[in-house]
């Protein structure tokens, strides 16, 4: 089997991707330590957690060397969960409400 | 950049395929042509499809989670207290569940580079990256087991625990447990594939011990994809879980 004409991304890209991710776990960390609060703190936590996401599926599981065929049939379908959380956000809210108006007496 | 996964050898219907197109004319290209359309060895674009299900999996547990906290009247228990290790008298909130991090984080870059060595054909450095990956990862179970042995201690069942709702334990031990139960496997995994480096398995293409399925290196890369993936799941839960 001839690999010789491929060629494997370079060591220090790993190396590079495995810094930042401590970096980013170590960020998301502090931000759990830090005591920030609301908005600030959610949008850390959630910026830090999608950065680390796409450099684990970019270069470790090597999607940013696939073609678009196979990056789009893994990437799309879990975007339709996006919707399903949103749905379910509304569904969980309005069970709340109910919960309070229900059995707050 | 060039596809850095040559895969599997090359069957005489590969051979004679267009080269691929970059970018959007390729894909539509690739879903348009009479032939196969991703263009990779079927035990990858199968680890994938897995993974795409498993996504969906997961995915499931944490809206169910998300639905049980948004929508719990009594307060929800603070994971920052919760999972804190005191330490020479000290209490550091969420110290474990960092180091099992940091762990985690770590077997995906020894797992990585061990994938790499495998298609550079260095047995003895990917079958030692490949043990190291499975050491870490049965560390990661083992905090995992003792994170679960202190909370039951402590009082957390799936139908109660002592500080506030009561769906808290049920969404812990079925999220941490089903993604404890997903690293296991790939430990297991991991080592039976070290095993098959060590002997020479995967240059030999000598079948395997279930299957008549040849050995070679793009096996490593589909078992990296999941670990991988593993890891992935991790960085979600360890954001919506603990930190949020």
């Amino acid at each position: 089997m001839d690999q010789g004409s491929h060629q494997q991304p370079a060591l220090r890209v790993y190396l590079r991707v495995w810094i930042w991710l401590f970096v980013l776990s170590v960020l998301s960390y502090l931000v759990d330590l830090s005591g920030l609060e609301g908005l600030l703190k959610w949008g850390l936590i959630t910026l830090f957690m999608l950065l680390k996401a796409g450099l684990i599926v970019a270069f470790f599981m090597h999607m940013a060397w696939e073609r678009l065929s196979i990056v789009y049939t893994v990437l799309v379908p879990p975007a339709v969960l996006l919707f399903l959380a949103a749905l379910m956000a509304l569904e969980a809210d309005y069970t709340l409400s109910s919960r309070l108006g229900i059995f707050a007496s | 950049m060039a596809n850095p996964h040559p895969g599997s050898p090359l069957s005489p219907e590969e051979i004679s395929r267009p080269t691929p197109q970059a970018g959007m004319s390729g894909l539509v290209n690739d879903w348009a042509a009479e032939r196969r359309v991703f263009d990779m060895p079927w035990g990858k674009t199968m680890m994938w499809l897995f993974i795409l299900s498993d996504v969906f999996i997961f995915a499931c547990f944490l809206v169910g989670y998300m639905v049980l906290r948004i929508s719990t009247v009594e307060p929800w228990p603070d994971a920052s207290e919760v999972f804190a290790l005191t330490v020479g008298g000290q209490s550091i909130p969420l110290l474990l569940i960092a180091i099992m991090t940091f762990i985690l984080i770590s077997s995906s870059g020894t797992m990585a580079l061990a994938v790499k060595y495998g298609y550079a054909k260095d047995r003895r450095k990917t079958a030692a990256l490949l043990l190291i990956t499975a050491l870490l990862g049965a560390v990661f179970v083992g905090m995992q087991a003792f994170e679960w042995t202190i909370l039951i201690g402590e009082g957390v069942r799936p139908w109660e625990n002592p500080w506030g709702a009561a769906q808290f334990g049920a969404v812990f031990f079925l999220i941490t447990g089903f993604h404890g139960t997903h690293v296991t496997i790939g430990v297991i995994f991991i080592v039976i594939m070290a095993v098959k480096v060590m002997r020479g398995s995967l240059e030999g293409s000598r079948p395997g011990f279930l299957t008549g399925r040849k050995g070679n290196y793009g096996m490593i890369e589909s078992l990296g994809l999941y670990w991988h993936f593993v890891d992935l799941v991790w960085v979600f839960i360890f954001a919506f879980f603990y930190l949020w």
